[in-house]
């Protein structure tokens, strides 16, 4: 692992690495709230992402791909692990600067119904930031918040209007807005379609997919639903409590996922077709508890796979080629 | 009054407090009267009794009418669907949220909220062997012995739906114990655990002390599911039973429903907007939009040969894995404002393959095969769709 003393480099395509990161949670109890266990909820993530490309990080819920999400943005404090951002370690700079570079990365949140402040217009909203950075001269506000929503569907005449207004989907525009306004370089999208119906998902998945056109954004689009993930990635993560189990080009991980996990994930989806008879891995119980994870390989416990060595001896990231990494004894 | 008009074509939502006014005390009107005459004491049988038209059927809705009577208007939510739920069979109704898919099913339970949200039309025919129940007049203390007996209901939300301060165990037992007044503690409390078995919890002892905040999403689901087929239901309403769940928990969901039910031989109405949940558990498909049936049929008809514009839009607007396509179809434009609902066909605004005849009112139901019903005017006789037409649809699938 490296130090803080050692220069950390980066690889000139990519926009964003992290290297190792780790984000354990206190669990306080006892009557002087002493610290009685930890939550692991990211437990050494690595990966990388390409400048103008979209990474999805697929799991199930309680595996940490939100909290991955946000440590990696520094939104809440990292444990260990490094994220370098553009070439600079983004938690090696003073608060001060970590403001400067904060309108370069910018999140859009799960549930559009909450992540809006019900008491201020639109324009205000999507403006707030903008003028608070000082990326727009005062007199060019107006016409340059006009302007951004335009480009994510939104009329002028709704910039006097209150989030209440407006619907589901038009809610998740406004925050797409929001974020775009900061003219950001990487974007986390943090469940942006998962509470919106299936024709809404379509809207914003397409503009989603304009605007990184448009702009050259970058994406790490957080989702449960694989299918979406799929249309929208070049690059996927499979996550499982708290680690990356595989990860790869989206081809080849949907075409052929390697670790049992992925492959009951993928054999889980329904398809849309009365005639495909899904030959489905039904994965035994629940995810195990983060705070008490099982030793040796996590998934060990509902893994049909499952040999002696898995339940002593945590598996090592293997490189299958073209970038395909498994972290499984089974190809060991 | 007619200043209001004008007012009105200003801007359609804007409602003055004095119309507000007008239209509160006008609803109260109308919905005393239907509340006076639902809790008569007596309410005679003939009322209610009727016949099913197919003994084969388990429910049958005809011309259902639920209309929700707010102050600004009146919403009609459910606006003349017909359909039925064959015996051992399973129905899947899709649609997107507000389409009335959900006050559907409350209507079948008369649970929507009263007194502003009454079923004014229709009939809703329960199969009860050698006679059938207009659950639409049917009074409380009948409705009681169905719902929870012969139809029960699995919510969309197992957070929400089982009550925090209950054990669990109490909380099957009760309607166990509820419908079956004869058991005794201990045989309620067997059939609990057995119930709980049933639905593939291995701890089933420990479960029954547990409170539901010990158990996760997909347990807690399985709780409902348990308590929902308890009394062995001849027919299963699935709201949204794996919205709220991972993949990997609702393949675990769906392959349990699809066992109990043929186990128990009862017939399933599942809701959701999931098309490949549908594609997999139904055998019939019911398509639903701003509250009317647009089209139903088969599930081999629905999804092989989709013949509304807004299921072509539906199926064509899902990312589907191992399809690899540049860019998304979505329907353009939004659902109309449920309060003053246009009367020609609610999709003409949002579709993209209108036809000259849709300039005019709501479409008739156009036959296409015994089971596969359609209402639009590409199909019927009288306009007709022709080769052209047939081949833009392709396209857009």
């Amino acid at each position: 692992m490296k130090t803080a003393s050692e220069p950390l480099k980066q690889n000139e395509d990519n926009i964003l690495e992290v290297s190792h990161l780790k984000k354990y949670f206190p669990i306080k109890g006892g009557v002087f709230s002493n610290v009685v266990g930890q939550v692991k909820a990211v437990d050494d993530v690595s990966f990388s992402i390409k400048r103008g490309t979209t990474m999805g990080l697929v799991g199930e819920s309680g595996c940490g791909k939100s909290t991955a999400g946000r440590t990696l943005l520094r939104l809440i404090d990292k444990t260990d692990g490094n994220v370098l951002f553009n070439g600079t370690d983004i938690y090696a700079l003073s608060k001060k600067e970590m403001r400067t570079l904060r309108p370069k990365m910018q999140i859009i949140f799960q549930d559009p119904y909450s992540s809006l402040s019900p008491r201020l217009p639109i324009g205000e909203i999507i403006g707030e930031a903008v003028r608070e950075h000082k990326l727009v001269p005062k007199d060019e506000l107006d016409d340059y918040i006009t302007k951004i929503m335009a480009s994510c569907g939104l009329q002028t005449y709704h910039k006097d209007r209150y989030p209440h207004e407006f619907s589901g989907g038009q809610r998740q525009r406004i925050c797409i807005a929001r974020a775009l306004a900061l003219n950001p370089e990487f974007i986390v999208c943090d469940e942006p379609v998962s509470a919106l119906d299936v024709s809404i998902q379509a809207q914003i998945i397409n503009l989603l997919k304009d605007l990184q056109e448009e702009y050259g954004l970058t994406y790490l689009f957080i989702s449960h639903d694989l299918s979406v993930v799929e249309h929208i990635s070049d690059t996927v993560g499979v996550m499982y409590l708290g680690n990356i189990v595989e990860i790869g080009a989206t081809e080849d991980i949907f075409a052929n996922p390697l670790h049992p996990y992925t492959k009951a994930l993928f054999s889980a989806i329904p398809m849309p077709d009365p005639d495909a008879k899904p030959n489905r891995i039904i994965l035994e119980g629940s995810i195990p508890s983060p705070a008490n994870p099982p030793a040796g390989c996590k998934f060990h416990t509902r893994c049909k796979d499952c040999m002696e060595i898995c339940k002593t001896q945590e598996p090592i990231a293997k490189d299958m080629g073209n970038g395909h990494v498994v972290k499984c004894h089974l190809y060991n | 009054m007619n200043f209001l008009k004008k007012e009105r074509t200003k801007d359609a939502n804007y409602i003055s407090a004095k119309e507000s006014r007008a239209i509160s005390k006008e609803n109260k009107k109308i919905t005393d009267e239907i509340e006076k005459k639902r809790k008569r004491k007596h309410i005679p049988e003939e009322e209610y009794v009727t016949k099913m038209k197919n003994p084969d059927n388990v429910v049958e809705f005809d011309n259902v009418h639920t209309y929700f009577f707010t102050d600004i208007g009146t919403v009609k939510s459910v606006d003349g669907v017909s359909f039925e739920v064959p015996q051992g069979k399973t129905v899947g109704i899709v649609g997107e949220s507000g389409c009335g898919k959900s006050v559907t099913s409350l209507s079948l339970m008369q649970l929507v909220q009263r007194p502003q949200g009454q079923t004014v039309e229709g009939e809703i025919r329960f199969n009860m062997g050698d006679h059938a129940v207009n659950v639409v007049n049917a009074p409380m203390d009948m409705m009681q012995k169905l719902r929870g007996n012969q139809m029960s209901m699995i919510f969309q939300e197992p957070m929400t739906s089982l009550n925090p301060v209950f054990r669990i165990g109490m909380q099957v037992d009760e309607v166990i114990a509820l419908h079956n007044p004869q058991m005794s503690k201990e045989e309620v409390k067997k059939r609990t655990i057995e119930m709980l078995q049933m639905v593939g919890i291995a701890n089933s002892e420990g479960v029954y002390k547990m409170y539901p905040h010990e158990l996760s999403g997909g347990m807690r689901q399985r709780i409902c599911i348990a308590m929902g087929l308890a009394c062995s239901p001849k027919l299963i309403i699935a709201d949204e039973p794996t919205t709220a769940l991972d993949v990997t928990i609702q393949a675990q969901i769906l392959d349990l429903l699809r066992g109990l039910k043929n186990k128990i031989n009862s017939s399933i109405m599942l809701i959701t907007h999931d098309l490949g949940v549908i594609a997999e558990m139904a055998d019939y498909v019911v398509v639903m939009y701003a509250g009317r049936v647009v089209e139903k049929g088969t599930v081999q008809e629905i999804f092989k040969s989709p013949k509304h514009p807004y299921t072509v839009g539906l199926m064509a607007s899902k990312p589907v894995v191992g399809k690899d396509i540049d860019r998304l179809y979505s329907i353009p434009g939004k659902v109309p404002n449920p309060v003053n609902m246009p009367d020609y066909c609610y999709f003409r605004d949002r579709c993209e393959m209108c036809v000259e005849a849709c300039k005019g009112k709501y479409p008739e139901q156009t036959v296409l095969s015994p089971t596969h019903v359609v209402n639009c005017y590409r199909y019927s006789e009288s306009s007709g769709s022709n080769g052209n037409d047939k081949k833009e649809m392709k396209e857009v699938q």
